[in-house]
């Protein structure tokens, strides 16, 4: 039996759960757990400069790995900064535990210095959130904590942690709990074998089947099993945002991500398919458009491990509530020495989906021409080549997320790191450090722009301290680009505050944390500079890299039509 | 349609603002809410009165089934149920008024619980919409004052709700 304080608990918690690295910044209610931390090297401990950057770095770490990322953060501000980057995790399902320093019990209520009622801010934007009454919970709380975080449809869980809790003078009885339970917690697994052979046998009928997958394909690690149910079936497939990489991109099969932003062949499968086979996707307002257009001819099989996620926004036919990656295995022991019912009729269907893809070949973007300012599309295709489609890639949010989703081709899951739910700005560079932190040997890129940058720009510093190689990818376009082209499409070209005056000598900037800067404005520097910045993979350089600033972001779906209203660029439309 | 929501909640601190909060998160309605603890200690029952059309009552059951403190919940009204709502209710009861207010009392089986020389204090049980029509027979002599518990509820028969 072993005597420990509640802050050694929490030490000792963290390594026989296994986390090797958390991220946070230490303040008054936090600091004996920050004391405990000084005393032991089995967890590492990264220094943030701001709490934002702790969550959305072990965001890029639990995106990149599949496990829970860890933040421990203070009371009052150091609890509330941390706010925006819980709700990030929550909106994508991402698994996360925040432990949270809260002023001593007695003082609770009395608006003592730094105390927040984190558990109520935070409770719209947390999976569960509990607050430790009694050092002696400790090690059964956090245990729950990572359980709920990790199983299920994942997301954050905020613990509370008084200061009290963790005081160095009470020692109470410390073993490491290897289960737990929760009685009003069975989240499911396998999915209703009834239903899956219906949704199998709609399929093998189909006549147009598209499947439509989401980012409980990369979640729930289902991304090989969903490869082999789509390349039996030799069925059409296009993913979300959120699940770009649960199927290689470069794959004949694949349309690419289908939505607002999504490609014209994708959105146009959708459209005229009779069958859709949603996995792991909820059918969110950037992926329907308008629901009651939504996909006409199509018939609606939905599986998802989230009960409330099926039917939400669009009546599906075929309800199964399970994990994907079991789901789909039981469709394959059932697909397995059967064919499609009409061979013709899917191959009409491929010839459909052909016709729409040659429609667009070749006519995405108009590339720059010699003397022209860079295309950011063209950027972006060129650091593909540059890294041959393997790095991690990291987004801020706005136009460059879209052009990367665009045009950087994902073959694996976990690849594709970005905000897509709650689109926040600021997230791609410290997710960045998160994901290359736990891989060091790779390539990791964050595509930012010059107004997502200049939010968390502030984690230089950070990536000093810890040596952290990342490659920043400015598409610099002098402008908040998203929000112009919707001031161009929507308010007459009234560019209220979408310019971004005064920027920084991003070059000096870079510099004066000791990282090497290099700003390319004209085509032929482009190469060279990505050669320089990609040559070193431990090393951090940040690419300016000016582009032209009138451009847009196409496909766009037309606002309130169907999935196949698109404009497919500033003069033509579906 | 109206719909009347039996939960049993975790008795634990918070609980109750995370069943509140997803009702207004979500833009859900409550009409009435009551809450006291079970004859199981660790457990409160919660019983939700709102109205939605099916598709939300079926998201508000499926939220609320994914909040990790609610154990068990039932939507009494897709089978027989019985429904009760406690009001108490202060009449002016001066001259011919306080005969009137005693009659009508004893028509609605109400019980006068409370009285000074200006004043009744009546007590009445029932579903929402007798206490509703016991509001409206009161109104012209004079309501002073109304406090309902809001609806509880329980499954008629060998049904129940519970661990």
């Amino acid at each position: 039996m072993e005597l420990l304080s509640g802050a050694d608990m929490i030490a000792r918690f963290l390594k026989d759960e296994g986390v090797e690295r958390i991220f946070g910044y230490p303040g008054g209610a936090a600091l004996h757990i920050y004391d405990a931390l000084f005393r032991q090297d089995s967890v590492q401990h990264i220094l943030v400069r701001h709490e934002q950057a702790a969550t959305h770095a072990a965001d890029g770490y639990a995106r990149a790995t599949g496990k829970p990322g860890v933040v421990l953060v203070t009371s009052g501000p150091g609890a509330t900064n941390a706010v925006t980057g819980i709700a990030t995790a929550y909106m994508d399902s991402i698994p996360m535990v925040v432990l949270c320093g809260q002023v001593a019990s007695h003082l609770i209520g009395e608006d003592a210095f730094q105390e927040t009622d984190i558990v109520g801010v935070t409770r719209p934007v947390v999976k569960h959130s509990f607050s430790i009454r009694h050092p002696s919970q400790i090690p059964e709380v956090l245990k729950k904590a990572f359980y709920l975080a990790a199983t299920g449809r994942p997301g954050p869980v905020v613990v509370d942690i008084p200061k009290d809790m963790t005081a160095p003078t009470e020692r109470y009885e410390y073993v490491y709990p290897k289960k737990v339970k929760i009685r009003s917690y069975n989240p499911v697994t396998r999915g209703h074998a009834g239903q899956i052979k219906k949704a199998v046998d709609m399929m093998l009928k189909s006549r147009r089947p598209v499947f439509y997958t989401g980012g409980g394909i990369v979640t729930g690690h289902a991304s090989e099993a969903l490869t082999d149910l789509v390349q039996r079936l030799g069925f059409p497939i296009t993913t979300t945002l959120m699940g770009i990489g649960g199927y290689p991109q470069g794959d004949r099969q694949s349309l690419g991500w289908l939505g607002m932003h999504g490609s014209y062949e994708a959105n146009m499968a959708m459209h005229h398919a009779d069958l859709i086979i949603a996995i792991g996707a909820r059918f969110d307002d950037r992926v329907t458009n308008n629901t009651s257009k939504f996909c006409p001819t199509a018939k609606i099989v939905h599986v998802d491990i989230d009960p409330s996620s099926i039917s939400k926004t669009v009546r599906a036919d075929v309800p199964i509530v399970g994990a994907a990656g079991s789901v789909i295995d039981e469709m394959i022991s059932l697909v397995q020495g059967r064919e499609p019912a009409s061979g013709e009729a899917l191959a009409e269907w491929w010839q459909s989906i052909d016709g729409w893809r040659g429609e667009r070949e070749g006519k995405l973007y108009e590339p720059s021409e010699a003397g022209e300012a860079l295309k950011p599309q063209e950027v972006i295709e060129a650091v593909y080549r540059a890294t041959r489609g393997e790095a991690f890639v990291t987004t801020d949010v706005g136009q460059h997320q879209m052009f990367a989703a665009q045009y950087y081709k994902f073959a694996k899951p976990n690849r594709f790191i970005t905000s897509g739910g709650l689109g926040t700005m600021g997230f791609g560079f410290p997710a960045a450090m998160g994901v290359k932190l736990q891989f060091p040997q790779d390539d990791v890129v964050c595509f930012t722009g010059e107004g997502s940058f200049q939010m968390m720009m502030q984690e230089l510093s950070t990536c000093k301290q810890f040596d952290v190689g990342v490659k920043i990818v400015n598409l610099n376009n002098q402008s908040l680009g998203m929000v112009r082209q919707w001031q161009d499409l929507n308010y007459k070209s009234r560019h209220a505050h979408s310019y971004m005056e005064s920027l920084p000598d991003f070059a000096k900037l870079i510099e004066a944390y000791g990282f090497t800067a290099l700003k390319v404005t004209t085509f032929d520097e482009l190469a060279p500079a990505l050669e320089r910045a990609f040559a070193d993979t431990s090393e951090l350089v940040f690419l300016d890299i000016y582009v032209d600033p009138f451009e847009h972001v196409y496909p766009m779906q037309v606002p309130l039509g169907s999935m196949r209203d698109m404009l497919l660029s500033k003069t033509e439309r579906t | 349609m109206r719909h009347i929501i039996s939960i049993l909640l975790e008795n634990e601190p918070g609980a109750l603002s995370r069943v509140v909060g997803l009702f207004s998160q979500r833009n859900f309605n409550i009409e009435t809410l009551n809450v006291a603890p079970t004859e199981e200690p660790s457990l409160s029952r919660l019983t939700v009165t709102t109205v939605g059309d099916d598709r939300v009552i079926e998201q508000i059951t499926k939220h609320l089934n994914k909040l990790i403190d609610v154990v068990k919940l039932v939507d009494l009204t897709e089978g027989n149920h019985i429904e009760r709502e406690l009001m108490l209710v202060k009449v002016k009861a001066l001259g011919a008024a306080r005969d009137e207010v005693k009659r009508t009392a004893d028509i609605f089986r109400a019980q006068i619980v409370d009285v000074t020389p200006s004043v009744y204090t009546v007590q009445i049980t029932g579903d929402a919409g007798k206490l509703d029509a016991f509001v409206q027979a009161m109104a012209p002599i004079g309501i002073l004052e109304v406090a309902r518990t809001g609806v509880s509820g329980i499954a008629r028969g060998d049904k129940l709700l519970s661990l």
